[in-house]
């Protein structure tokens, strides 16, 4: 990956934050990813679209909660790694049937250079699925979309958790000597 | 630290009922699973109570997520101390927002009631309220009596910046009276409750 393309948001990312204003999606929260800089970028500059920065992944599943008994729609911005920290409070959503979208971009699973991901981003898709998630997992840039409407449609229709995985294949790998 | 515990005489149960006597009709209350749930019930049934049972470190985030969904509203989370400190740093996502409408109360008895009343950090080296502070929450009170219950309790009617307030509790575990615990069915009241009171349509 070179310079340009590092810092240049591909369309993809875009169209992504178009599906969430789209969607009515008022409260987003997020521990950040570098994958996820250009949408957390795009919240935070938009007035109608509550940006909360978290200390861990799992206010966010609570916040979500929360924003939906206000009448809201929230979604959850991660890294793989903090679908782990997620686990017990997706136990809320299961047990109320909250709505949850969360959007997850992927380490551990395509050109890693960090050994310390792999072991979460190797059971995301499992885990997610046994906490009752449903789970689609993109890897090129046309399947975004549609990938995210569905989970949309999936959790605000459906009042469940869905998650969209957003592979390295997709974003790219890390740079880690510039 | 061990000073609070020996002051912590207020009765929980009567403390809630205090709290929640002259509630105005926008107060909602997430209370904290176990215990705070018993008391926010034995306080009296109410479509504004978000009953937990579960979801430990939860509560306060449940809180601003409704609070910044609905600015009208009041909301005050009522949680016990070992559920506040699961999720600490969500003080700090809290202090980060700063909704005006947005009270975190802890019930704090420096144990962990509801699981057989093994002591809790702030039975020792932790003091909630420096957290909040710290978590840059402006308005932090330490309640220890009667007046500052009733001064709380108008607060949360009324307080124009996001309140932090820990509320020395006795260790002592009342008898356990149990509201519904169907989640679904108390999510679905809750939101009909806000519905109501903030005029949106529940979808
Ligand atoms: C994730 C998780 N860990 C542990 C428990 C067991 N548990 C139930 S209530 C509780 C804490 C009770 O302490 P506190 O919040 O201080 O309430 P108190 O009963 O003392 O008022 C614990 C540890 C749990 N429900 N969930």
């Amino acid at each position: 990956m070179n310079a340009v393309t590092d810092t240049t948001p591909a369309a993809w990312q875009d169209q992504l934050f178009d599906v969430l204003k789209r969607a009515d999606i008022r409260q987003v929260g997020y521990v950040p990813d570098a994958g996820h800089a250009r949408l957390i970028a795009r919240c935070k500059a938009d007035p109608e679209i509550r940006d909360v920065v978290l200390t861990t992944e799992e206010e966010g599943v609570a916040l979500a909660a929360g924003a939906w008994l206000g009448g809201q729609r929230a979604a959850l911005l991660m890294q793989s790694s903090g679908v782990g920290n997620c686990v017990n409070m997706l136990s809320l959503m299961r047990s109320c049937r909250f709505p949850m979208l969360m959007l997850v971009t992927m380490r551990g699973e395509w050109e890693e250079f960090n050994p310390w991901q792999v072991p979460m981003g190797s059971i995301v898709d499992p885990v997610l699925k046994l906490c009752d998630a449903d789970v689609a997992k993109v890897e090129t840039p046309d399947a975004v979309v549609p990938a995210v409407q569905n989970a949309v449609q999936l959790a605000f229709g459906g009042d469940r958790a869905a998650a969209v995985l957003l592979s390295q294949k997709l974003i790219g790998r890390k740079v880690w000597v510039k | 630290m061990q000073a609070n515990v020996r002051i912590a005489t207020l009765d929980r149960r009567a403390a809630m009922a205090t709290l929640l006597a002259d509630r105005p009709a926008n107060l909602f209350v997430v209370p904290g699973l176990g215990s705070c749930t018993w008391d926010a019930f034995a306080a009296g049934d109410d479509d504004r109570n978000f009953y937990l049972w579960g979801a430990m470190g939860g509560a306060a985030m449940i809180g601003l997520g409704l609070a910044l969904a609905q600015p009208k509203l009041r909301v005050a989370v009522i949680t016990g101390d070992g559920e506040m400190l699961m999720g600490l740093g969500s003080l700090g996502t809290v202090g980060m927002q700063k909704p005006a409408n947005l009270a975190v109360v802890v019930f704090d008895n420096g144990h962990f009631g509801e699981t057989g009343m093994q002591a809790s950090h702030t039975s020792g080296a932790v003091d909630l309220c420096a957290v909040a502070r710290g978590c840059g929450i402006e308005r932090v009170m330490d309640v220890g009596d009667e007046a500052g219950l009733r001064e709380l309790a108008g607060l949360l009617a009324n307080s124009d910046r996001t309140l932090f307030a820990r509320v020395r509790i006795a260790a002592d575990d009342p008898p356990r009276v149990l509201p519904e615990k169907d989640g679904v069915a108390i999510k679905d009241r809750v939101r009909r409750a806000v519905a109501k009171a903030a005029g949106f349509t529940p979808a």
